[in-house]
């Protein structure tokens, strides 16, 4: 019988469809894996509301499981508690920056209306001296950002909190 | 009447219609970034709708899900606010719009957090932080074009003169919130009203922009008499589902 632990590890050969360098427990999307006799039970949570790799993330992890020979699993989509940036691994982070993204900084609430935008580093060539081009990226959890010294454009997996 | 069932139509139709519109940008963006800002906003407007006309569904224990719920129903049955249903016009009037509903929606979702009702409150705690960012970004605009160049100045100033009427609905209270607020599911919302005021107050002073002192407010939508607008929506939202029944993408 599958143990919860060999589920987990199985989630790790899941990716997701529109950052294919992190897998669905890297993204920190998958908030439990429940094993019930030869049943699993897996609760996901989305990044943002409209994102539309959700329906595929789904279908990949019940793809895997199948593969795995994993019967009987369902898949079931949480709100609360919301998911936030912070629970993407150290892991994951690390690879989006070998990827040329750049990982999540601490950001402050947005509670506030101004702020300064955050200094975001360059995953290419590591300078601070960055400035944001728009708050809304290639997908929506990514910001467009420019490096003023290398000039490269890059994305940059915006805070959310 | 089922009050929760109505009040979910209003806040998933505001999202519903304001995704529409904002869709429209798509392709037609003044400059690259912001017809991808316009369609991500869109697109999470358009994501809240499916958990919320989702919960409606159920609320109402029908059958009908949230896709018979955007698509099939007729312009009365709609209870959104008359400002989302505004024509797009120019980027200015657009992103006025949304400054004015964006202040509206964060203090009324950071609200609705404390409801009773478990799933509504995760719709809310989810549609924040999105929320946030929209703000951000439609008040940095308003700011942006009201202090920038005279032709800017005007049109936004001319946005506000147009949208400012259908501001007072954003407060529309009738039996249906008083009957939720006795229920423990909607909060406190008296906070609402100056929080957004206090925003827009910020704002349009940065952006030297003035309020218009007609007092005169419409209303409408929270009840279903909308504007002509809502049924050119809504014959193009509801094209695929009108013409080709049950089609499935």
């Amino acid at each position: 019988m599958v143990t919860e632990l060999e589920i987990w590890k199985y989630l790790e050969e899941v990716f997701d469809p529109e950052v294919p360098v992190l897998t669905v427990v890297d993204l920190g999307v998958v908030r439990a894996v429940k094993v019930n006799g030869d049943s699993c039970h897996i609760t996901i949570t989305p990044t943002y509301s409209g994102c539309p790799a959700m329906k595929r993330m789904e279908d990949d992890i019940k793809e895997k499981l199948a593969e795995k020979g994993v019967k009987n699993v369902s898949v079931d989509l949480v709100l609360s508690p919301a998911w936030t940036t912070d629970w993407l691994t150290e892991k994951g982070r690390t690879k989006l920056s070998e990827y040329g993204i750049a990982p999540p900084e601490n950001e402050t609430d947005k509670s506030t209306l101004f702020a300064d935008p955050v200094i975001v580093p360059c995953p290419q060539c590591k300078s601070k001296n960055t400035r944001l081009i728009s708050q809304f990226g290639s997908t929506a959890c990514k910001a467009h950002y420019q490096c003023n010294d290398c000039l490269e454009p890059f994305d940059y997996f915006k805070c959310l909190r | 009447m089922n009050s929760l069932f109505e009040y979910l139509l209003r806040l998933g139709d505001d999202s519903l219609i304001l995704g529409h519109r904002l869709s429209e940008w798509c392709g037609h963006g003044p400059i690259l970034e912001e017809d991808i800002a316009l369609t991500n906003i869109s697109l999470d407007f358009i994501g809240q709708t499916t958990t919320i006309l989702e919960l409606a569904g159920q609320v109402e224990g029908k059958g009908r899900t949230n896709d018979d719920l955007a698509f099939l129903r007729f312009d009365k049955d709609y209870r959104n606010l008359l400002l989302v249903e505004q024509p797009n016009t120019d980027f200015g009037f657009t992103m006025m719009r949304q400054f004015l509903f964006d202040a509206y929606r964060k203090p009324l979702f950071e609200a609705l957090m404390k409801s009773n009702n478990t799933q509504l409150a995760a719709i809310a705690e989810k549609s924040l932080k999105e929320t946030k960012y929209h703000l951000r970004h439609s008040s940095e605009w308003i700011i942006r074009l009201g202090d920038g160049t005279e032709e800017s100045h005007s049109r936004v100033q001319e946005s506000l003169d147009t949208l400012w009427r259908y501001t007072g609905e954003l407060f529309f209270k009738n039996e249906v919130d008083a009957e939720l607020t006795a229920s423990g599911v909607l909060p406190d919302l008296s906070g609402i009203e100056a929080e957004w005021k206090k925003t827009v107050d910020e704002v349009f002073a940065m952006a030297t922009l003035t309020i218009p002192e007609s007092p005169w407010k419409f209303e409408g939508g929270r009840i279903g008499k909308h504007s002509e607008h809502l049924g050119y929506i809504l014959t193009e939202l509801q094209y695929m589902q009108r013409a080709y029944p049950n089609m499935e993408w």
